[in-house]
């Protein structure tokens, strides 16, 4: 009798954090697959909060790329608090006016504005530091070097961490890592077929397995899917390009522009070579593919239409995804590098190896100065990033939350909870965490008027697309206008706005 | 009554005039007299500044300016050709007249928007049902990659979504027309070519002219199609001034810059619709 009470007792002691994990599952299946997890802004202590009786306003993205997890969470919330959230929901070209007009009038419509990190220098006027409590949680102290700097000017954190972005290669491992292809490719080729570790390469690749059958589905399979699509991310993409052969770990100081001088390097020959390939790649994406967006994008790799993309993680984690036709047969590695990178400081080539990470701005969130809950409105974005709904996030492609957590880089993750084969998630995990690593990494431009500078790169590298300019031509106008968008601006406030990015990238910060 | 009370009735409407049109104007001219925009917000003042950049560093404005000249005269003139024959058609006893009045103005009652993604879907190039089908005949047009067939994309669709209108203001024209001058051609003995030419386009005339100057005010806002459509590419071979308009006020947030250009726009719009006007008044009713 006595054996079986301690046996009972010590069963409830191991099974009692499960127990407990199960009591806020049951309650919210969104996190079946962990329960609750401990910590600052859990469900348990979320739930001892009383937001009876005040109301957030929330402005964010359309459903359901971050716009779902937004109304999910805001659901969770009321649930647990007792607090009245209201959520907007707006189309991606629209969250940067729609907070910066009531912004610049001295209004707070809402209270909690999404958007991408790159808008940080021009809300960072209107949104509320994140307070230390939050700063000094165990969640923060979880989030990478690179996404904590993404998130935060000069030290201070205006954006609370929700989402980790970057740029990298995603290709059909059943086909790179095909025996027969590879003998296939030798073979009329002389070369190897393996993952590319140029932009080279990847062409070379590309162009060879374009317009055909390859996978045997009947449908015929092409290249490469990128986001080329005028003013629909396209600079970004650009810019993915353009690090292998601008970004020199030798010559710091700027990468967009020389910061001594602010003169633009965007037309030097590093990028115009960047522009060069990618007017090559019109050949080998598929019909239509110059007018792809991320959608499009995320759609016809993630569908199995073609060999390579690049971008964000959403076309990887769509084609891992249960219902995808090529779930376990994609791979994960680096963004090709080159084998000559650009001195803007002796004005020649570097004939050595070179790659870069690219970390890509993605979606950031803020509180409004002026709102009038804004602890209320921390406590939710804490809410929403916590370790139960973060992870359950993850594991959903559409929402469009990435890693952004050191913790988040364990590949037992995305075999356990998402049925990956444990070599992808490996490499998965590996590509992601290389990035952190890295010290030659590109971040996205923020400085005043950011937009300015980004449409016009789309305006540009969009005509050399369309044949309209030359790569040279097209990037002259670009590095033209930029110096009269930095004229406009003020030198001095791009300089110093600039200046924070540099020492981010020559790794000072 | 005392006269000045006439005045107190006035009051309503004259409120909602100055709110409604006075003021955006007054204020679309102030804004573009400043530098307001995303990191310099407020109404300073910067004099001309903007519109000396606009006629002297901006040639891509100008650009949009003939290309959207280009795109609504052709989207016009194909909407009225087509709006008139259909219109003719069911002004005619044919069987289920109704219907086929009903029909044709389906399009008109879509969501612009909604239709426009619709339409991109169609011309896909590699999942759309248009190339599946040419396929068959060995073609696969370019339909929205291509510089030149983009633009003809852009009619098409516009075409579609509009032609309803003229239709709808020339039936109501031609149901509106005396019959004696139609039994007069009837007694002589003309065809229905010669009857057409001679009697139904000079009395559709004056309907005529109102029509088109409607729908070209309207084509000349092309905006949504060509959003949704190609976001003005490939390249900047789509782009219109609302669109680039949009870019630089919503996208870029250049305030004052953007409503340097909507109110050069206006001015541009207003001159060039009052000669449009004033020609085909000249032309089709011989005055």
């Amino acid at each position: 009798m006595k054996t079986c009470l301690t046996a009972i007792i010590s069963s409830l002691m191991i099974f009692s954090p499960m127990a407990y994990a199960d009591k806020w599952s049951d309650q919210f299946p969104h996190i079946k697959a962990t329960g609750d997890i401990p910590g600052d802004c859990s469900y348990e202590k979320m739930s001892k909060k009383n937001y009876k009786g005040k109301t957030l306003k929330i402005n964010t993205h359309a459903i359901p790329v971050m716009g779902e997890p937004t109304a999910l969470h805001a659901e969770q919330f009321e649930k647990l608090t007792g607090a009245k959230v209201e959520v907007t929901h707006t189309p991606a070209g629209d969250l940067y006016s729609k907070a910066m007009v009531p912004f610049q009038a001295g209004q707070a419509p809402y209270d909690v504005v999404f958007g991408f990190s790159n808008f940080i220098n021009d809300w960072k006027r209107y949104l509320a530091p994140v307070p230390k409590k939050y700063m000094n949680s165990p969640e923060m102290k979880d989030v990478t070097k690179s996404h904590m700097g993404v998130s935060s000017w000069d030290g201070t954190m205006y954006q609370y961490p929700v989402d980790g972005d970057r740029h990298y290669l995603k290709y059909r491992k059943d086909v790179i890592d095909n025996p027969e292809m590879q003998k296939k490719y030798k073979a009329d080729t002389g070369k190897e077929l393996k993952v590319p570790t140029t932009w080279k390469e990847y062409g070379e690749m590309a162009k060879y397995f374009n317009g055909w059958d390859w996978d045997g589905d009947g449908e015929k399979e092409y290249g490469s899917a990128e986001v080329m699509k005028k003013d629909d991310l396209m600079f970004a993409a650009f810019f993915s390009r353009s690090v292998a052969y601008a970004k020199n770990p030798r010559t710091p100081g700027g990468f967009f522009f020389d910061l001594e001088t602010m003169k633009p390097n965007i037309n030097n020959p590093g990028f115009v070579e960047a522009l060069t390939d990618w007017v090559e790649a019109t050949k080998y994406v598929p019909p239509g593919g110059t007018n792809f967006g991320l959608g499009d994008e995320i759609g016809s790799f993630g569908g199995g239409q073609t060999l390579f993309s690049f971008s964000w993680d959403d076309a990887f984690i769509a084609a891992m995804q249960d219902d995808s036709p090529i779930k376990n047969k994609v791979g994960a590695a680096p963004l090709p590098g080159a084998n000559k990178v650009w001195n803007r400081v002796s004005n020649s080539w570097e004939n050595q190896y070179n790659q870069a990470p690219y970390i890509v701005w993605g979606w950031a969130v803020g509180v409004a100065k002026k709102s009038k809950v804004k602890d209320m409105a921390f406590d939710y974005l804490c809410f929403f990033s916590n370790g139960a709904n973060h992870q359950a996030d993850l594991a959903i492609g559409r929402f469009g939350v990435n890693p952004f957590k050191n913790s988040d880089f364990d590949p037992n993750i995305y075999i356990n909870s998402m049925g990956w084969d444990p070599e992808i998630a490996n490499s998965y995990t590996k590509t992601l965490l290389d990035m952190e690593k890295s010290n030659n990494r590109v971040f996205p431009l923020r400085v005043p008027g950011v937009f300015e500078f980004t449409s016009a790169v789309a305006t540009g590298t969009s005509k050399a697309l369309a044949g309209q300019l030359s790569p040279q031509e097209a990037l002259d106008e670009v590095a033209k206008e930029w110096e009269a968008i930095v004229s406009r601006v003020g030198k001095k406030a791009v300089q110093d706005a600039y200046a924070v990015g540099v020492k981010m990238e020559d790794n000072k910060l | 009554m005392n006269f000045k009370h006439k005045y107190f009735f006035l009051f309503p409407g004259l409120f909602v005039l100055i709110g409604i049109l006075i003021f955006p104007i007054i204020f679309v001219v102030r804004l573009s007299l400043s530098g307001w925009n995303s990191y310099n917000p407020g109404l300073d003042y910067i004099g001309l500044e903007n519109y000396i950049r606009l006629f002297t560093d901006d040639p891509r404005f100008w650009e949009s300016f003939f290309r959207l000249s280009f795109l609504s005269v052709t989207t016009v003139i194909l909407q009225y050709v087509i709006g008139f024959a259909l219109a003719h058609m069911v002004w005619k006893d044919i069987k289920f007249k109704r219907f086929f009045r009903v029909l044709f103005l389906v399009p008109m009652m879509t969501t612009p928007v909604i239709m426009t993604v619709i339409w991109r879907t169609f011309f896909h190039e590699s999942l759309g049902p248009v190339n599946d089908m040419l396929s068959v005949f060995g073609v696969a047009p370019k339909w929205l990659t291509d510089p030149v067939i983009a633009k003809f994309t852009v009619i098409i669709v516009e075409v579609w979504q509009w032609t309803p209108f003229m239709f709808l203001l020339l039936l109501a024209g031609l149901l509106s027309l005396p019959k004696e001058p139609f039994l007069a051609a009837a007694i002589d003995g003309a065809s229905p070519v010669r009857k057409f030419i001679y009697v139904t386009f000079p009395l559709m005339a004056p309907i005529s002219i109102g029509a088109i100057i409607i729908r070209l005010i309207e084509a000349s806002k092309i905006m949504d199609t060509v959003y949704v459509l190609t976001s003005g590419g490939p390249g900047t071979s789509t782009e219109t001034s609302s669109f680039y308009i949009f870019i630089k006020g919503l996208r870029e947030f250049q305030m004052g810059y953007a409503a340097s250009m909507s109110f050069t726009y206006l001015i541009i719009m207003i001159i060039s619709l009052t000669i449009i006007a004033k020609v085909l008044t000249k032309v089709l009713l011989k005055e």
